[in-house]
């Protein structure tokens, strides 16, 4: 039994509080009003020489006034729209790891792998997360369709009224499928698929540890490979719903396979990396470097894959260039240029260098540090999905941003360990755990 | 000279022919090579040759592909006449490097792939019409052979690899 270290406990709930400061430091500096937005503004172009202030006192005519008008009212919705876009980023982020490690432990399942079971109670304590995540993420959609924030443009005020000065003529032909109900229906339906597929599968892993016959085991097996084809189709529809339609005007095919790989491989490097500090701390005698090996192969050939979709993604359109779909990348590019050619380093070039060595597979430290550079890499990769139909060109990585992922961290770091307390770390009868527990490679 | 001389040990499992193999290693006798229908996992390791190195040829041959391809691309597309092909911009290679990265991901692997196997064959020296070195044509099918070179202790060996489970052990004289 795992005993979770007093140290590690104060770690995460320093994370959690620090992290709550920050992201009620981030909502109380946010502008409250079109005036302090304009002050802002005005401090701004101070730096660059009248900039846009001079401009708009010597050209004091109708025109330039209404047009700065709707320019200081973007800009303050973009500035509202960051700690909010800030919470979101890291809360689906990290609901997506324990997810991503959902979708792997029962990949392991049906697919009886062998060398796996050693470490299904890591799975599930790092799957474990699931539950509280997914709730906060819950109430962010919700808070969202209350018109707490404008996160979302499609749910604004009047956008598929005929008329209003908000309609938009391509959203409302999309409303039978954007709109609130259906939106909220159908967020609820996957979590709660997701989550129960993760209680009944973890009640079963423990039932069948004291059980005289194979009949959980089988029982997992038959809803593993269900929950499978549950989870590929609220998948995608999961990323069309909760980050494509940030950019409404805009649509990719294969969005729901970049999404995954990018939240998959972020979720068996986490799955990884507890392995890691469990076994360094002495509790997995039973897991060797074979194990640790496998689990690098797939963070490395994930890592790999992610990288073949969002090429894939950004070569087809920048190739055609139609106006319509490019728009998307060509304010990525223009306003995101860091954290877009960012994300593509730390995902693919700095992971393939570290980890196609066989015998750095087997390195702690290196294997370590490819994970944080994974996990960073995906972070940001979510944080370019997301930020730039948010908050646009106002982004900034400062206190709201790092504050909730700091939050988020902690909380996972304590929902996780606490949930590796409630078992013995090696399920005990389970049909492949002595192969498993001779794994080598 | 005695030193022409070796043994052939044959062993018809594997299991006994590792387990030989263990005892030869320990008696400190040189064993010149092992023949064997198939591959048995974990013989390199029991007989302690090393590891290859053919991984590292391949990483090699990949990045002289990656860096063929961009040379090639870059002097004909950039360099040499960079027409207007459809708005794509060639101007500088960067700049159009997204319609370059199929060709670029397609030589690394042919060249990474190709020449390592080629490599494989001059190292493990298999070409055609090449003369089979096979010592006894059963080791293609169900035996195993375990070839020790023989320094005057012929009888001592002969002992040695009969206590060893040997279904057979032959001394041969080499040319």
């Amino acid at each position: 039994m795992y005993t979770f270290s007093s140290k590690l406990k104060t770690f995460s709930f320093v994370l959690m509080l620090v992290g709550v400061l920050g992201i009620g430091y981030g909502f109380l500096t946010a502008p409250k009003s079109i005036q302090d937005v304009e002050t802002i503004l005005a401090s701004e172009s101070h730096g660059h020489e009248g900039g846009h202030n001079a401009h708009a006192v010597e050209k004091h005519d109708a025109k330039a006034d209404a047009e700065h008008k709707e320019h200081v009212e973007h800009v303050f919705h973009q500035l509202q729209n960051k700690p909010w876009a800030a919470l979101y980023v890291a809360c689906i982020f990290f609901m997506l790891i324990a997810l991503g490690a959902l979708a792997f432990y029962a990949i392991q399942q049906v697919s009886q792998a062998g060398w796996s079971p050693v470490l299904f109670r890591v799975m599930q304590g790092v799957t474990s997360y699931l539950l509280p995540g997914s709730i906060i993420f819950f109430i962010i959609l919700v808070l969202s369709g209350l018109h707490f924030n404008h996160l979302f443009v499609w749910m604004a005020d009047g956008v598929t009224t005929k008329g209003s000065a908000n309609y938009d003529h391509m959203i409302a032909g999309k409303s039978g499928y954007l709109n609130f109900p259906f939106w909220i229906i159908r967020a609820a339906v996957f979590i709660a698929g997701w989550n129960l597929y993760r209680h009944l599968s973890r009640k079963n892993c423990l039932a069948q540890d004291d059980a005289s016959d194979n009949s959980f085991y089988k029982k997992n097996f038959k809803m593993s490979a269900a929950f499978l084809v549950f989870f590929i189709v609220s998948e995608s529809i999961m990323s069309w719903d909760w980050i494509m339609s940030f950019d409404p005007h805009w649509f990719s095919t294969l969005f729901g396979w970049y999404v995954f790989a990018s939240f998959f491989v972020s979720g068996i490097t986490v799955i990884q990396l507890v392995t890691i500090y469990l076994k360094s701390k002495g509790y997995l005698e039973v897991v060797n470097s074979s194990h640790i090996h496998d689990l690098s192969k797939f963070m490395f050939g994930i890592s790999v894959f992610w990288t073949y979709l969002w090429f894939s993604q950004f070569m087809l359109i920048w190739y055609s260039n139609i106006p319509e779909e490019v728009t998307y990348f060509k304010t990525r590019i223009d306003m995101y240029p860091i954290t877009f050619w960012g994300a593509f380093v730390m995902n693919f070039i700095l992971p393939i260098l570290l980890l196609i060595n066989t015998d750095f597979k087997r390195i702690f430290w290196i294997i370590v540090m490819a994970g944080i550079i994974i996990l960073f890499g995906h972070y940001v990769d979510f944080f370019n999905m997301i930020m730039p139909a948010t908050v646009g060109d106002q982004w900034f990585i400062g206190v709201p941003e790092i504050a909730s992922v700091l939050f988020f961290l902690g909380l996972f770091i304590f929902v996780v360990f606490t949930a590796l307390t409630k078992a013995p770390l090696v399920p005990k009868r389970n049909p492949f755990i002595e192969e498993s527990k001779h794994f080598h490679y | 000279m005695s030193s022409n001389k070796v043994i052939h040990a044959i062993y018809n499992d594997d299991d006994v022919l590792m387990d030989a193999v263990h005892k030869t290693r320990a008696a400190h006798h040189h064993i010149e090579e092992v023949f064997t229908p198939f591959p048995v996992h974990g013989l390199d390791k029991a007989m302690g040759i090393a590891p290859t190195r053919l991984a590292i040829c391949a990483f090699i041959y990949g990045c002289i592909g990656l860096s063929v391809a961009t040379t090639m691309m870059n002097y004909i597309m950039i360099q040499d006449w960079p027409q207007d092909i459809g708005g794509k911009p060639s101007f500088a290679y960067y700049q159009n490097m997204p319609a370059f990265i199929p060709v670029m991901f397609e030589m690394t692997v042919f060249f990474a792939a190709h020449l390592m196997v080629i490599t494989f064959y001059m190292r493990s020296k298999l070409w055609p019409f090449k003369q089979a070195e096979n010592p006894d044509v059963r080791t293609t099918d169900d035996h195993f052979l375990m070839e020790v070179s023989v320094n005057d202790n012929e009888a001592e060996l002969v002992k040695f690899f009969e206590a060893t489970g040997a279904v057979e052990v032959k001394v041969i004289d080499k040319h």
